[in-house]
């Protein structure tokens, strides 16, 4: 087992890095409450024989709608060697609490229960970059749903975003549960494709994210 | 009934489309149903549609600026409108600027050039383009506001640089993919030609630099979005620069500007080794990102391209500094993946200012050690 550290601003860290955050913007994220990236402290890398590459982050998130609040982790991320198919394994902890969003959630919750027609929605953000603020949590909500789908998607060679949400369309339910259809946008920044994807969210303020169909979509989805 | 036909009916087999007022839609239905008329809803709500577009046009400012100091450098705008801007400026500071034409694009776009100079005869010079992937929108943004941030710094903190050296800017590199995003598709990245034998168009006019061409770190399939094209310096927008860069022969620093990701990069991007200058290119890269951090805290990463972000071929500052331009340098400004390419208009100016700290070190630096 050999173990090297490596420079932060390696292209290796920030991948294993944003895929780090993308799981804990899943496990953590909910129409009120959101993380993203924003450094790379430290990292190091160990090569374990026969099984994979293993990264030792130290990174900071912020919330996303309050870029001041920010909190440290660290992540152990292994990529399997070979097995193209297996999610990488994620383990994290968080340094401190997070922030308590159940009123921002609550809120969010009635309001969608109490609509006459189910919400749709297209381009969030629009192409100047503008989320109109009642389409925040289910930007949101994508954003922690999206973390699901990059996490099971990724590799050591792929570093996905979030792009943008084409279309989001509310589908009624006879339970408790808020179920949203998403087209989004996913970025690969390796190969800087713009890929469509379909994801099926599943969202209660005391169940958390859940998706429950996701698949890549054909170019012309779009159209 | 009121029936407004959008294709209308020619004849038996052939298909109709007809858009029906809300009244008309059921006994519409109970008729085609009643004699065997298969049909199916294009668009479920045409005053959606209409009232969506009437709100984006309406968005977008209509009102034409009548100087540079009007001009609404917190928004994002057209090709015309960069256009209008480019020419206002060089109206406004005859002695300062002037606008060159260096090619034309693919669909006949010209390829515009802002020259900034005090005079002397081909000074040695420094080069920045920005917009050579059209979806990067906050890049042409910035470009605007350098152009007008040069202008309005020439007695004061420019001075120095501009009393020895002259400077060009490209604001809008990759026009017809600028358009693209405007008319068709946002995230638009390439150049918009044809190449026979594929159905695919453009080519990534950062792989299509003669450096590294056709090794890894660049596709050949013309889908891809990092197609190299079908030899080096196929894209009339890249040619258009190879040329300027070859005939002037006195650029001593060449800054290519790109977003998302929060990065200063140098060579090279084509492979592993490094670049003989590379302590001092590392050296001003960390400069250049104190700088630009002390203005509002933004996290930047810097490295070679290859170690920092990926294997990349014929880039472009992998050719500029095997021309021998030292100074190479790309950014990637902001943001790091929250909203990515479509970064919100109130970060324009920002994202400007503290760029332009990071540029004002290489160029200093440029212009103390000419070689």
């Amino acid at each position: 087992r050999a173990m090297a550290e490596l420079p932060p601003s390696h292209s290796s860290a920030s991948r294993a890095a944003a895929l780090a955050a993308a799981y804990i913007s899943h496990r953590h994220g909910s129409p009120g409450h959101g993380l993203a990236l924003r450094d790379v402290r430290r990292a190091r890398r160990e090569d374990i024989d026969g099984i994979g590459h293993k990264y030792h982050l130290e990174f900071v998130l912020e919330d996303i709608f309050e870029r001041d609040s920010t909190v440290n982790c660290t992540a152990e991320v292994l990529y399997h060697l070979g097995n193209k198919n297996s999610a990488p394994d994620v383990q994290f902890t968080i340094e401190g609490e997070l922030k308590n969003t159940d009123e921002a959630d609550n809120v969010f919750y009635n309001r969608i229960k109490s609509l006459k027609k189910e919400l749709e929605a297209e381009n969030i953000p629009d192409s100047y970059g503008n989320v109109p603020p009642e389409m925040q949590p289910i930007r949101a909500l994508a954003w922690a749903a999206s973390g699901y789908v990059i996490w099971q998607n990724s590799a050591e060679d792929t570093k996905y975003q979030l792009a943008q949400i084409k279309r989001v369309k509310q589908v009624k339910r006879t339970d408790e549960y808020l179920e949203f259809d998403y087209v989004i946008l996913l970025h690969e920044n390796v190969s800087q494709e713009i890929i469509p994807w379909q994801m099926t969210v599943l969202w209660h303020p005391q169940h958390g994210v859940a998706v429950t169909q996701n698949g890549r979509l054909p170019e012309h989805a779009l159209d | 009934i009121q029936l407004d036909f959008w294709l209308s009916p020619r004849g038996p087999g052939d298909p109709v489309d007809v858009r029906v007022p809300f009244p008309s839609l059921q006994p519409l239905k109970v008729h085609l149903e009643a004699n065997g008329v298969p049909y199916s809803i294009m668009i479920e709500d045409v005053q959606a549609l209409v009232d969506r577009e009437q709100m984006q046009m309406l968005r977008r400012r209509r009102f034409v600026p009548l100087s540079t100091s009007t001009f609404d450098y917190t928004s994002y705008h057209t090709l015309d409108e960069i256009h209008a801007f480019m020419d206002l400026l060089v109206a406004e500071n005859p002695n300062l600027v002037s606008k060159l034409e260096i090619g034309r694009t693919t669909e006949s776009r010209p390829i515009y050039v802002l020259k900034f100079s005090k005079g002397g005869t081909n000074r040695p010079a420094i080069w920045i383009d920005t917009g050579i992937h059209s979806r990067e929108w906050v890049t042409q943004a910035s470009g605007v506001w350098f152009a007008k941030k040069i202008v309005q710094e020439q007695e004061e903190g420019l001075a120095t640089i501009l009393d020895q050296m002259d400077i060009f800017l490209e604001i809008v590199t990759n026009p017809d993919g600028f358009v693209f995003t405007h008319t068709s598709n946002r995230m638009w990245r390439k150049t918009r030609s044809k190449h026979s034998g594929s159905l695919c168009v453009g080519v990534d006019p950062n792989r299509n630099w003669d450096a590294g061409f056709g090794g890894a770190g660049a596709s050949s399939n013309p889908c891809s979005e990092t197609y190299r094209g079908p030899y080096a310096n196929s894209e009339p927008e890249v040619k258009a620069i190879v040329d300027f860069v070859k005939n002037h022969g006195n650029i001593k620093a060449f800054i290519s500007i790109h977003s998302y990701s929060q990065l200063l990069l140098y060579p090279y991007g084509y492979t592993t080794t490094a670049v003989p200058d590379k302590e001092e290119l590392n050296q001003i890269a960390k400069e250049a990102v104190a700088a630009l951090s002390s203005l509002y805290g933004t996290n930047y990463k810097y490295g070679s391209i290859i170690t920092t972000i990926y294997q990349a071929s014929g880039g472009t500052i992998d050719w500029t500094y095997n021309q021998g331009i030292k100074y190479s340098f790309t950014f990637e400004l902001r943001d790091t993946g929250r909203y990515g390419f479509l970064l919100p208009a109130s970060q324009i100016v920002p994202t400007a200012q503290e760029t332009w700290k990071a540029l004002e070190v290489i160029m200093t630096y440029t212009r103390n050690h000419l070689y």
